[in-house]
């Protein structure tokens, strides 16, 4: 039975106890069990590695260690050896008997298991020596690293909650509320509304008992930022909550995260407990006289349910469907009371400001937009995760220098940054810095932090109608503009993806992205034309060559285009003929094949399996009449 | 306690009660603002925003949805601008393919829309859920319900409730404002057939 720490010493005491114990040149292993690792089978190689350990007889002198996201998922499962910090990735069971003997027992590094960067080929040996990492400046997702979720010593050892006795006996409640006003810490999930003039609103807002959740309902195709901290470092977002409520003068606290997260849910459970526990959540916490509980509210999963009136009635138990709210939250939000809800990131953030101060957080970022951005890279770049960066560095260095620039050479077509309701930005504003206010000028959005790169091989009418389809289905279907204005849009999109759209079309998109910007009742409709209208105003001439000629200038709207065989590099040896699951491809030993353009669905198979580079798409899909019996020219095959 | 706030609606000075709404401030003035799901006996809905206005605030200008703004000292509201009158009618364009029926035709031709350009499922329904929040709020025995969301969203009655209900109540029938409601409540049919069977009926 752990016993509750009833001072700020004792707190103290127990971390420098904890720190005692442990010995420094003792190896500690860590391995990330995040969903994308163990997705990869990180859990057989914890298991392969507690054998070894077991065998070898070196439970004395190596901790093994589970821990959170790194974000560097596709390079998993990731192994990071301590004390000398050798990184290993793509480390699979076999590889453990290795590890133990060569790093564990001999300190030498298994060169094999190092990251190579497919650019230069050089070897990284630390995480910091990783491209990926390098231009990294990870102040919330450092620690996922050295934590065990699930142990709490490991948070304090690390100097967490060290901010709450700082807050809760050095300062006044207003001087908190002060000190985040200065840091001009902005709300994460996507508004970047002003951290401290919400608190500051809803603490001098009238009506007891107040509130405060953290929203972790992430909802965004590709986006896992919020994941990785909960499932990752759950008690940054506890001791954030706390020391908010402790300024607020809210007694109760909600995290609310998503039941599709079951990781995070448990995790966040375990780190309640635990806290709970010590005596730093409950009654007269550390023996401060304040009072503060929290409770997990699992989300049914719904997009619209991040919106702020949605997450609240859902939390009351009703529909998760947003209000019309002209009264903030702040001053009339959970059953009427004043709630101040933000973003899991914003909460984290803040006991590294109680600790590092002002000055240190505003020394990074830019000036409206202090601090860094959680991104989830993805899409057509060569690294794709997590990523930390300083507000203000540009969309360009976090593409080439980070992501590691588009994959296969091919060129860049755009961005799309802010989750399925943010607009493309093309290359021509690749040098935007990455922050709030500059995002929005190019008529895209931060948004919670999803950005998804697009090369030229992506058609931005299909993408566009890809997220008009998301957005309409997540649309909880109240409100006219969004629920029929989505409909509408999907069936033009729709329209002319299959080559029968309208002149008049364009207009009419135009007329319905207005609509739901103006007249929406919450801010999934109101930005869900976000793609639509960059899309239209950057990549005007794509959708007029789909409504005018027919012609997918991307050659992926299968309507469209059509699959050729080029006559003169036929090599008549028929793989296509056999691998095309409709049997549409006419031929013999040296004749020519042909496609039968009635009977082809546009797979794509014959030319993925063709050797000789012969078959082309077409678009307009109108391709050369082929007759049947040509002999083939023979060529050295490649 | 109540306290007076001074507002300009449609640029006349009027008075009113702060924390009362744009619309009903509207009414007792005699400016009209066109409503459909908006009923003074439930809690505003703000699902249809016909009701749209334009105010002005510290020099900004935005739309918000009368039935439920609250009037504050100084604030400036426009009914029926060019920006109000092009977003009802873009409202009414994509409502009346729905339910081209008497309150919708006429409130359409009031904002120019005779013709839509767009294709719909003709339902009879404009899921403006005055049938629903009726029976919730005023009658308080939730006999039909919202089912399904986003496109999907439907209304439909509840099984267990609406057969001893619906037959003799009907008090929902002369709120909706399109018509699909009168065949719900009173179709003794629907209203004894199991719920699976009920969706595909009521969703036609």
């Amino acid at each position: 039975m752990v016993e509750k720490l009833k001072s700020a010493s004792e707190l103290t005491n127990l971390r420098e106890r904890i720190i005692a114990n442990r010995d420094p040149s003792k190896s500690v292993v860590s391995i990330c069990i995040g969903t994308g690792c163990t997705a990869l089978g990180a859990k057989k190689v914890v298991e392969v590695l507690g054998e070894e350990i077991k065998s070898k007889n070196l439970e004395e002198r190596v901790k093994v260690k589970q821990t959170g996201c790194l974000g560097f998922c596709e390079v998993g499962p990731r192994v990071i050896v301590y004390p000398e910090e050798i990184s290993y990735f793509k480390v699979k069971p076999e590889d453990v008997p290795e590890i133990v003997s060569q790093t564990i027992m001999k300190k030498d590094v298994v060169k094999r298991l190092l990251y190579v960067d497919h650019g230069t080929g050089e070897t990284a040996t630390t995480l910091e020596d990783v491209p990926f990492y390098k231009h990294q400046q990870r102040i919330l997702l450092e620690k996922n690293a050295k934590i065990d979720p699930k142990d709490i010593e490991d948070y304090i050892t690390l100097g967490g909650y060290d901010a709450l006795p700082k807050a809760l006996f050095q300062m006044t409640p207003q001087q908190v509320v002060e000190l985040v006003k200065k840091s001009n810490l902005r709300g994460r999930g996507g508004g970047g509304f002003p951290t401290g003039r919400k608190w500051e609103t809803t603490r001098n807002a009238p009506g007891e008992p107040k509130y405060v959740i953290a929203n972790c309902d992430e909802g965004d195709p590709g986006a896992f930022m919020d994941r990785s901290i909960v499932e990752g470092n759950p008690h940054s977002i506890i001791e954030g909550l706390i020391i908010g409520a402790y300024a607020i003068g809210a007694h109760e606290g909600f995290i609310y995260v998503r039941e599709e997260y079951p990781l995070a849910v448990e995790n966040v459970n375990i780190a309640l407990g635990q806290a709970q526990e010590h005596g730093l959540l409950g009654e007269n916490i550390l023996g401060s006289g304040f009072n503060f509980t929290i409770r997990v509210h699992r989300g049914a999963g719904a997009f619209v349910s991040g919106e702020s009136s949605a997450l609240i009635s859902a939390i009351e138990g009703t529909v998760g469907e947003p209000k019309p709210k002209y009264v903030h939250a702040a001053i009339k939000g959970l059953w009427g009371k004043p709630t101040c809800l933000n973003n899991v990131k914003t909460w984290a953030y803040v006991p590294l400001i109680i600790l590092n101060g002002v000055d240190w957080f505003r020394s990074i970022g830019t000036k409206n937009s202090s601090g860094t951005a959680i991104f989830s890279l993805v899409g057509k770049v060569n690294n794709t995760g997590l990523v930390e960066v300083p507000m203000g560095i540009t969309l360009r260095n976090l593409i080439y220098k980070i992501g590691g620039g588009i994959k296969d050479g091919k060129k860049f077509k755009a961005v799309q940054t802010g989750g399925p309701s943010g607009g493309f930005i093309p290359e021509q504003y690749l040098d935007t810095p990455v922050d709030f206010d500059e995002l929005t000028k190019v008529g895209s959005m931060m948004g919670s932090g999803g950005m998804i790169v697009m090369d030229e091989d992506t058609c931005i009418v299909d993408v566009t109608r890809y997220y008009a389809n998301f957005l309409s289905d997540e649309s909880c279907g109240k409100c006219v503009p969004c629920r029929e204005g989505l409909k509408q849009i999907v069936g033009i999109l729709n329209r002319i993806c299959a080559g029968s759209g309208r002149e008049e079309d364009l207009k009419t998109l135009d007329d319905l992205s207005e609509l739901l910007r103006d007249a929406s009742l919450c801010a999934l409709g109101s930005t869900a034309a976000n793609p639509l209208t960059t899309s239209s105003l950057y990549f005007k001439d794509e959708y007029e060559e789909h409504i005018r000629n027919k012609r997918c200038p991307s050659k992926v709207c299968r309507d469209l285009i059509a699959y050729y065989i080029k006559p003169e590099s036929c090599q008549a040896c028929l793989i296509c003929l056999r691998n095309c699951p409709v049997k549409a491809i006419a031929g013999e030993k040296s004749i020519v094949h042909v496609i039968d353009q009635e009977k082809c669905i546009k797979c794509g198979m014959c030319i993925e399996v063709c050797p000789f580079d012969a078959i082309e798409k077409l678009s307009p899909a109108v391709p050369p009449t082929a007759s049947y019996g040509i002999k083939v020219t023979p060529k050295k095959r490649r | 306690m109540s306290e007076e706030v001074t507002l300009a609606i449609d640029g006349k000075e009027v008075k009113a009660e702060k924390g009362t709404t744009i619309l009903e401030v509207a009414k007792a003035n005699k400016i009209d603002i066109p409503t459909l799901c908006y009923n003074e006996k439930m809690t505003p809905y703000g699902g249809c925003r016909i009701c749209m206005v334009e105010i002005t605030k510290g020099g900004r200008r935005k739309l918000v949805t009368s039935c439920a703004y609250p009037v504050e000292e100084g604030l400036e509201v426009a009914t029926n601008n060019e920006r109000i009158r092009k977003v009802r009618g873009m409202l009414l364009e994509l409502l009346l393919p729905l339910a081209d029926t008497g309150p919708i035709r006429e409130l359409a031709e009031k904002y120019g829309v005779t013709k839509s350009r767009f294709e719909a499922k003709p339902t009879d329904c404009i899921l403006c859920g005055l049938c629903v929040r009726y029976c919730a709020e005023v009658k308080k025995v939730n006999a039909v319900c919202f089912t399904g969301r986003g496109t999907s969203r439907d209304i439909s009655p509840m099984p267990e409730i609406a057969p001893d209900i619906c037959p003799i109540c009907q008090e929902c029938n002369s709120l909706c404002p399109a018509g699909k409601i009168v065949e719900l409540t009173q179709d003794r049919h629907l209203l004894s057939i199991p719920i699976s069977k009920k969706k595909t009926i009521a969703s036609g």
